[in-house]
C-alpha cells in the first residue's frame, strides 16, 4: 500500500528545468546569452535622473562577460609560446626540456622510419577495441537494469561493487588470467570505460521524470512506446555525460596499461625513450595522446550537440 | 494490482457513487456522489489540500497506488491537462500534440488542433522556445486532437499571468463550444469557476459541499453583476466571510 503517487499541483516545475538538472551542460553558452541581455537592463534610468543631468547608475553585470572566442586555445598557446620563448633564450635545459622544434623534428623522424605509425596504430586499436566493448556493455547493462526490475536486481548493485573496486588494481589478476597478451588491456579498458557509462545511463533511465510517466499514461502510450518515445530520450543527456566520461577513461587506462606493462604501443615508446633519456621521445608520446583525447572529446561534443539539438535552444 | 476495489464503467458520462480515497488513514474523498452529464462543463472548487486534485486523478485513473473503494463510470476517451504544459523537451510541438498516436490522418488532425489554438506555423518549434501561454496552448491542443468526450484540467491556467488567463478562458470556452466533451475544471480562482463553467461544485471535507448551477448566458463578463450574488454564494461555502475579502 504504498502512495508514491504524487499531485499535480504538487509538482508544478516547469518540465524544462527538470530536465536540464542533473546533466552536465555547457555552462560557458549561458552565460553568454546573460550578457548579451545586462545591458538592455542597465539603460533602465528615469527621465527625471536624466533631466537633472545625473550621472547614469549602470547595474553592475555579474555575469563574467562574452565570451571570447576560441577562449579555450588562449592558455595553451601561452604555455607553448613562452617554452619555446625559454628555449630559444637558451634557460631550459635541453636534456630534461627539449625546444618544441626539436619535439616536432623527432616525431617527424620517428614517423618517417615507421616506427611511430606501428606504435599509434598498436595504441589506437587498444583503446577503439576497449571503448566499443566498454560502450555496448554499459548500453545494455543499462538498459537492462534501468527498465526491468529483475534487471535491477541482478546488476545495479553487482556493478555498483565493481565500481568500489579501483579497476587498475585489477590488473595483477588480469594478467595472470588472461596473460600479458592484449586481450588482458582491451578487457581493463573496456571496464573502465563500461563503469561510468552504465552508472549515468542507469542513474538517467531510473530517474525518469514522474510527471512524464503520468502523461504517457494519460496518452494511452504501449510500454514499448513509452520506452522509445519517453524514457530513452529523456536519457540521452545522461548517457552522454557517461559517454564522454568513458572516452576520458579509455585513454586513461591505455597511457597506465602501456606504460607499465608494454611491449608494443605509444606507451612502450616513451617506456623506452626514458630509459635512454630521450625527453623529446617522451614528449611525442604525450603530444600525441593528448591530440588523442582532444580529438575524441571534440567529437563525442558535436555528437551531442546534433543529437541533443533540442537542448541548444535554452542556450543559443 | 490497484488497491481501490471499484470497477470502471464506460460510458459517454462521469457517474461517481461513493467513491472514498484516502492517503495513510487519512481520508480525503469520503464517499462522493457525483454525476456529470455528456457535454456539461464543470469547475470544482475547494481549499488547498481539499482533495480536488485527488478526485480529479481518480476519474483520470492515474492514482493506481492510492487505497479506496466506490463505484465510477468514466467515458472511453478521457484527456487531461495538467497544471505544467507538460510537453516532452526533446519532441517538436507537433510531435508532442501527437503523442501516442501514429498515421497520416493523425497528423493533419494535429496541425488543425495546433491551428485552432493560435498555433499555426509553430508545429517545428522546441518546446523551450514557447512561452508559458503557448506551452499550455499546445498542451490543449495535445488533449483535443484525441477528440475527449471527458476532458479533465487541474489548474490548467495556474501558472499563467492575468492577461493570458483572461484569452485562455476565451479560448477554452470557444474550443468546449466546437467539440462539446464533458469538462471537469479543477481552479482555485473562484471567478475563473463562474466565468466559465455552467455547474460549480465545492468541495469540502471530502465531499460536494456544494452544487451550484450558473444559469447566465455566454460569453460572460467579470463585471456582470448578476454573476457577484454566485459569487457570494461560493464564497461563503469556501468559508471566506466579508471581514476576510
Ligand atoms: N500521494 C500522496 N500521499 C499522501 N498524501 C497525499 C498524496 N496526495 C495527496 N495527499 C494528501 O491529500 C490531500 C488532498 O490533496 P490534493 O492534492 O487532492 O489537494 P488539492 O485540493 O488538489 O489541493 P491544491 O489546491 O493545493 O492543489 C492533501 O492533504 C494531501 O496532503
Ligand atoms: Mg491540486
Amino acid at each position: 500500500m504504498t502512495t508514491s503517487a504524487s499531485t499535480n499541483t504538487g509538482t508544478s516545475t516547469d518540465a524544462t528545468a527538470d530536465t536540464r538538472a542533473g546533466t552536465v551542460t555547457d555552462a560557458s553558452a549561458d552565460t553568454g546569452a546573460e550578457a548579451a541581455t545586462a545591458p538592455a537592463a542597465s539603460v533602465a534610468v528615469t527621465a527625471e535622473d536624466a533631466a537633472r543631468g545625473r550621472r547614469r547608475r549602470r547595474r553592475r553585470g555579474l555575469s563574467p562577460g562574452k565570451p571570447w572566442p576560441a577562449s579555450r586555445l588562449v592558455g595553451p598557446l601561452l604555455l607553448i609560446v613562452l617554452w619555446a620563448a625559454a628555449s630559444a633564450a637558451g634557460r631550459l635545459d635541453t636534456g630534461a626540456i627539449p625546444a618544441p622544434w626539436t619535439v616536432l623534428e623527432t616525431g617527424a623522424n620517428l614517423w618517417t622510419d615507421g616506427t611511430l605509425t606501428t606504435d599509434v596504430l598498436t595504441s589506437l586499436e587498444r583503446a577503439a577495441y576497449g571503448f566499443a566493448i566498454g560502450l555496448t556493455a554499459g548500453v545494455t547493462l543499462a538498459l537492462a537494469s534501468g527498465l526491468t526490475r529483475t534487471g535491477e536486481a541482478l546488476i545495479d548493485g553487482t556493478v555498483q561493487l565493481n565500481r568500489a573496486i579501483p579497476t587498475l588494481g585489477l590488473i595483477p589478476l588480469f594478467i595472470l588470467w588472461l596473460g600479458i597478451g592484449e586481450t588482458f588491456k582491451i578487457a581493463i579498458i573496456a571496464i573502465v570505460v563500461y563503469i561510468p557509462i552504465y552508472l549515468n545511463t542507469h542513474a538517467a533511465l531510473s530517474g525518469i521524470d514522474h510527471r512524464f510517466v503520468e502523461l504517457a499514461e494519460v496518452q494511452g502510450l504501449s510500454k514499448v512506446q513509452f520506452i522509445r518515445q519517453v524514457v530513452i530520450p529523456g536519457a540521452l543527456p545522461g548517457f552522454f555525460v557517461g559517454l564522454r566520461l568513458g572516452v576520458t577513461g579509455s585513454w586513461l587506462g591505455l597511457v597506465v596499461l602501456e606504460q607499465i606493462n608494454a611491449t608494443s604501443g605509444l606507451g612502450y615508446m616513451m617506456f623506452q625513450a626514458q630509459n635512454y633519456g630521450q625527453s623529446d621521445v617522451i614528449l611525442v608520446g604525450l603530444l600525441i595522446y593528448g591530440v588523442f583525447g582532444l580529438l575524441s572529446d571534440t567529437a563525442v561534443r558535436l555528437i551531442e550537440r546534433r543529437v541533443l539539438s533540442w537542448r541548444r535552444t535554452l542556450s543559443s | 494490482m490497484a488497491p481501490h476495489t471499484e470497477q470502471l464503467i464506460r460510458s459517454s458520462a462521469v457517474q461517481l457513487r461513493g467513491l472514498t480515497r484516502s492517503f495513510e488513514d487519512r481520508t480525503v474523498l469520503d464517499g462522493i456522489d457525483l454525476d456529470i452529464p455528456a457535454g456539461q462543463f464543470v469547475a470544482l472548487l475547494g481549499h488547498s489540500g481539499s482533495g480536488k486534485s485527488t478526485l480529479l486523478r481518480a476519474v483520470a485513473h492515474l492514482d493506481h497506488e492510492v487505497v479506496g473503494s466506490g463505484q465510477l463510470t468514466a467515458p472511453e476517451r478521457v484527456s487531461v491537462v495538467f497544471q505544467d504544459s507538460r510537453l516532452l523537451p526533446w519532441r517538436r510541438v507537433l510531435d508532442n500534440v501527437l503523442l501516442g498516436l501514429d498515421g497520416k490522418e493523425a497528423e493533419h488532425k494535429g496541425r488543425e488542433a495546433l491551428a485552432e489554438v493560435g498555433l499555426k506555423g509553430r508545429e517545428r518549434a522546441w518546446p523551450n522556445e514557447l512561452s508559458g501561454g503557448e506551452a499550455q496552448r499546445a498542451a490543449l491542443a495535445r488533449s483535443l486532437v484525441r477528440e475527449p468526450e471527458l476532458l479533465l484540467a487541474d489548474e490548467p491556467f495556474g501558472a499563467l499571468d492575468a492577461l493570458t488567463r483572461i484569452k485562455m478562458h476565451t479560448l477554452l470556452r470557444e474550443l468546449w463550444e466546437r467539440h462539446r466533451p464533458s469538462v471537469l475544471l479543477v481552479t482555485h480562482d473562484v471567478d475563473e469557476a463562474i466565468v466559465l463553467a455552467d455547474r460549480v461544485l465545492v468541495l469540502d471535507h471530502g465531499r460536494i459541499g456544494l452544487d451550484l448551477t450558473i444559469d447566465r448566458p455566454h460569453p460572460r463578463s467579470y463585471r456582470d453583476p448578476l454573476l457577484g450574488e454566485y459569487r457570494e454564494r461560493l464564497l461563503a461555502a469556501l468559508g471566506v466571510t466579508e471581514d476576510h475579502k
